[in-house]
């Protein structure tokens, strides 16, 4: 106890807790830091008014933190905010969806940082950041997206560091960020691979309004409207060889029912397997299918059940369980030689040869002067009148009204594959031959990177398929037989990437090309390893490596707890463990020690280097010279007043003089 | 541990009944007595945490669930972080500064960090949870020993141990919480806050008669020289005397007692209570102190003979402090 009797000074207010302080302003840029980053990435999904008022929040949040005044008043922010949830509901039509909601969540943090006072508050702001860098997996899951979520992730890190210490450097804010990230990682992996999957949403998911692909009806310009968009719709991986390109037919939606202008698919049972016996040849392969929220999956002819998750249609259609929301990955095997459909049932012929009871008029008797005894006939006829008609192929097809077939077969004559699929199956319905639309891909380019198929939206395709007794359902392509050449592209199509393909289809942009190539190949790994990992790949994935029963929930769970108490107990070693002292000198001379530990000289705790010098170089005459000048060395450099420079270049050579120690052998005792 | 004492520690911890007896130095926190909980933070950004993994679920998100995993991750990290960043400092108590009631009274404690890293966003708690009654903030820098000072408010008039203190860290993220609760022995005293506006102080004279004799050797005039000891104050201390011949000289003042005071207890007015009567002492007390005069002090178990200086005032106050409790005897 002292012994003076001080007026102590008056009792301060005591502040609660840390997190109510006041924030810096290095603190407050840390936060804008970790906002724009988080946003950033955002702009291009965001409606442009969204990011606007988000830069002009952050304007006025950095004119408040260069001039230090206070956050602005609660009553100006409130109608702010209801004004964000007014211009929300008005630009996305609802409210209450993905989109919205991140566009909401944003103007939020703005608002949030502008009225930051407390670190409490600045806490709340970057757990709404972090929830933001999440949120851009919901409309992207490529590498770069996880690229500038990992940023932003990293700048609100540091920032989240800033708060907790406010003494630190802003090196050393990024430096733990970078820290946390790295300790993290092996957890993330560990939860990624073992976590349990889901194979079914939680609840249903909205189907998104835009999406480019092939819908599950198709009317004129249905599949032109898809032509020059160079967008990927899958890509496919072979085990063996690639089919050649003459049958390369991927199989999209059936469409046998037609109202005159609409051809639509028809119901059924969902079965297992196709009802037919697959023969012939057999190619194996993997589809990494781009989201396009429908049901129906790409499958060459003919495929072969069953496939997990995947039911088919009694038109050999592949149907997914639940809309495909997400890029996801399949594997199918295909026999193009199958003879599918020989045992159709003669109600569902006749319903293959239905057609609106009144409409096209000349089609209807142009078929009734086509038909021959045999279906076969009837087909070959229909086909020579198509391939002589000089029919063009176009993607600009004049707008078809009422009676689209008879005016397009003998007025205008100039149609795109969905014309002629459509206007072959109603000469052959009409002709008493059953005959029905399909719509998918026809092709696919190999991309030489990685020998991986690519097939674009601009391979969008309608062909026709026709029930022959004997040979069942046989594929027919109308528009190949017309319009061999297939190019007349109007330039002026007003597609969003149309500048695109001319670009990369000229010659001397080959590189360009490569490099795409190249893209794609990494973004098809990146899909196919991270982003397709879903409950199958995981089951496989466990059982091949650890042999490990995935589809057992408490085995799994269990996996995961062990592998998370493996982490921590190595993290907790790592927390324990002390490390040596920092100071090379304390280094070089616990190394000396050592060194002459191994020759039963260890030194004694409470020894002294000079004294130790002696000890040794009487146990070892012979190095006794090195010895002790590494000793004297040590004494004068530890004990003397410190000279930081020259103290630097010292230490370095002691240290080199006690690594290269080497003891010399004792002469025998004479 | 085992299961039982595991509990028994956790409850103790949740009532906040752990034993405030006082534990001797050094206290090294060790991973027995450190406890990581989650803030309010971490527990919001574990409800994130759980509605990410909720939407990747759903949607099928496999980057989401990476980086819910990721943060998940970091989370748990970040415990680990907290907890190092206790570990294996060594505290030991250190001065204490006495107060006045009303003031505060300050604490220090010698906080050694043993390991190469710096021990960022550190704090040190005085009192309970729900009532902090004292907080200071600080780092300690790699490999040294600080003096952290805890300033607490003295309230109450006596003995005031520094009692339940906690040291805790939110570093790095500020998700979780890592503590370790101290009851370091140290002890402040706490004087009777002084009378504001005190009346002067009776004369000296009257009174004091009863200590005549043994004040006779006072301070007020030079009377001699006589050999120095160990306990004399070096104001005292004949330093021309020293200078000449090195010999430790003491200068001795006779006693007249013109301007001496002398502080009854009984010759306050009755009508004050005891409390206001410490008051009214300490702020004489003080006073005296200040202007150099000598002073005796008389309570009713106990009585000072006259004198002046730091000594003799802290003597007087902190019988003032103790006046009424049971250690008044010690």
């Amino acid at each position: 106890m002292s012994m003076d009797a001080r007026v102590p000074p008056a009792p301060s207010p005591v502040r609660a807790s840390p997190d109510e302080a006041g924030l810096r302003r290095d603190q407050g840029f840390w936060l804008l830091a970790a906002a724009v980053s988080t946003i950033a990435p955002h702009w291009v999904e965001q409606p442009a008014w969204v990011g606007t008022l988000c830069a002009i929040l952050f304007t006025w949040h950095i004119r408040r933190l260069w001039r230090g005044s206070a956050a602005p008043s609660r009553w100006l922010l409130l109608p702010l905010t209801l004004a964000a949830v007014v211009g929300v509901r008005l630009s996305f039509g609802y409210f209450l969806g993905k989109a919205p909601g991140l566009a909401f969540l944003a103007v939020l943090l703005s608002l949030k940082l502008l009225e930051t006072r407390s670190v409490r508050d600045a806490r709340v702001a970057m757990l709404m950041c972090f929830f933001l860098q999440f949120g851009l997996f919901f409309n992207d899951q490529s590498a770069l997206s996880a690229a500038f979520a990992l940023i932003a992730a990293l700048v609100t890190l540091g920032s989240l560091v800033a708060l907790a210490d406010p003494a630190s450097t802003g090196r050393k804010r990024l430096k733990m960020g970078v820290i946390l990230l790295a300790q993290g990682l092996p957890f993330m992996l560990a939860l990624f691979v073992l976590f349990p999957r889901a194979a079914t949403p939680l609840w249903g998911i909205p189907n998104r309004t835009a999406t480019s692909g092939l819908s599950d009806s198709m009317s004129p310009g249905t599949v032109s409207g898809l032509i020059l968009s160079d967008a990927l719709a899958f890509t496919a991986e072979f085990d063996g060889p690639p089919p050649p390109p003459s049958e390369r037919y991927w199989r999209g939606p059936v469409l046998g029912r037609f109202d005159g202008r609409t051809w639509r698919m028809s119901h059924g049972p969902l079965l297992d397997r196709p009802r037919y016996m697959p023969s012939g040849r057999r190619y194996d392969y993997r589809i990494m299918l781009e989201p396009h929220d429908q049901h129906w999956l790409p499958v060459l002819d003919y495929p072969a059940g069953p496939v997990q998750g995947v039911s088919f249609t009694l038109d050999f259609q592949a149907l997914n369980r639940f809309p495909v929301g997400n890029r996801m990955q399949f594997e199918f095997s295909a026999f193009p030689g199958t003879v599918a459909g020989g045992g159709e049932s003669s109600r569902r012929l006749d319903m293959f040869r239905q057609l609106p009871l009144y409409g096209n008029p000349r089609t209807r008797a142009l078929a009734t002067m086509l038909k021959a005894k045999t279906a076969e006939q009837t087909v070959e006829h229909i086909l020579a009148w198509l391939a002589e008609g000089r029919f063009t192929y176009t993607l600009q097809p004049p707008l078809l009204d009422k009676d689209s077939t008879d005016i397009f077969l003998f007025d205008t004559r100039m149609g795109f594959c969905e014309h002629f699929a459509g206007a072959f199956v109603f000469l052959a319905r009409a002709a008493d031959v059953p005959a029905r639309v399909v719509t998918g891909y026809q092709g696919g380019r190999i991309n030489p990177v990685n020998e991986t198929m690519t097939v674009r939206q601009s391979d969008a395709h309608a062909w026709a398929e026709v029930w022959l007794a004997g040979h069942g359902w046989v594929r027919v392509d109308p528009t190949a037989l017309a319009a061999p050449q297939r190019i007349e592209r109007g330039l002026e199509a007003s597609l969003p990437e149309r500048d695109m393909l001319p670009l990369l289809l000229q010659p001397q942009y080959s590189w360009l090309r490569q490099l795409r190539d190249h893209w794609e190949a990494i973004a098809t790994g990146w899909n196919r390893g991270v982003i397709a990992y879903d409950k199958r790949r995981q089951r496989d994935l466990l059982e091949a490596v650890f042999g490990l029963d995935a589809s057992s929930l408490p085995v799994i769970l269990g996996a995961s707890a062990i592998a998370i108490a493996l982490l921590m107990a190595v993290l907790y070693y790592w927390a324990q463990r002390r490390r040596a002292s920092h100071d090379p000198l304390d280094q070089a001379w616990a190394r000396f020690s050592a060194k002459l530990a191994r020759h039963g000289l260890a030194r004694a705790p409470s020894e002294g280097p000079l004294d130790y010098a002696r000890r040794l170089a009487a146990a070892r005459p012979a190095s006794a010279a090195i010895l002790t000048a590494i000793c004297t060395d040590y004494a004068r450099l530890r004990y003397r007043p410190s000279v930081p420079r020259e103290e630097h270049k010292e230490i370095g050579k002691l240290t080199h003089s006690i690594n290269r120690l080497v003891l010399k052998k004792e002469p025998a005792p004479s | 541990m085992s299961p039982a004492a595991a509990l028994a520690r956790l409850r103790s911890l949740f009532r906040r009944s752990r034993p405030e007896k006082a534990e001797t130095a050094p206290l090294i926190l060790s991973q027995h007595r450190i406890y990581v909980l989650p803030t309010f933070s971490g527990l919001a950004f574990a409800g994130v945490l759980g509605v990410m993994l909720i939407a990747s679920i759903n949607y099928g998100l496999s980057l989401g669930y990476a980086f819910s995993f990721l943060l998940g991750g970091i989370g748990i990290v970040s415990t680990i972080h907290a907890f190092r960043n206790l570990l294996r400092l060594s505290i030991r108590p250190g001065r204490v500064e006495d107060a006045f009631c009303g003031g505060s009274a300050v604490f220090h404690l010698l906080i050694d960090n043993p390991d190469p890293h710096r021990r960022p966003a550190l704090r040190l708690l005085g009192g309970k949870m729900a009532e902090v009654r004292g907080e200071t903030r600080f780092d300690l820098p790699p490999g040294a020993c600080s003096d952290i000072a805890l300033a607490l408010p003295a309230r109450r008039r006596g003995r005031m141990p520094i009692g339940r203190t906690v040291i805790e860290t939110r570093w790095p993220l500020g998700l979780v919480r890592a503590c370790s609760i101290l009851a370091p022995a140290m002890e402040a005293l706490v004087f009777p806050a002084p009378e504001l506006a005190p009346p002067p102080p009776p004369p000296g004279s009257g009174g004091v008669s009863a200590n005549r004799g043994a004040a006779r050797i006072g301070n007020e005039d030079f009377a001699g020289l006589r050999a120095y000891q160990d306990t004399d104050s070096l104001h005292h201390l004949a330093w021309k005397v020293f200078a000449r011949s090195g010999a430790m000289m003491t200068k001795q003042f006779s006693d007249i007692g013109d301007a001496d005071l002398f502080f009854d207890w009984h010759a306050l007015p009755a009508a004050l209570s005891e409390e206001a009567r410490l008051s009214r002492l300490a702020a004489w007390l003080l006073r005296a102190g200040q202007s150099g005069q000598r002073y005796a002090l008389r309570l009713p178990a106990r009585e000072f003979s006259i004198d002046r200086g730091d000594a003799h005032l802290y003597r007087c106050l902190a019988e003032l402090a103790l006046y009424g409790s049971a250690a008044e005897e010690t």
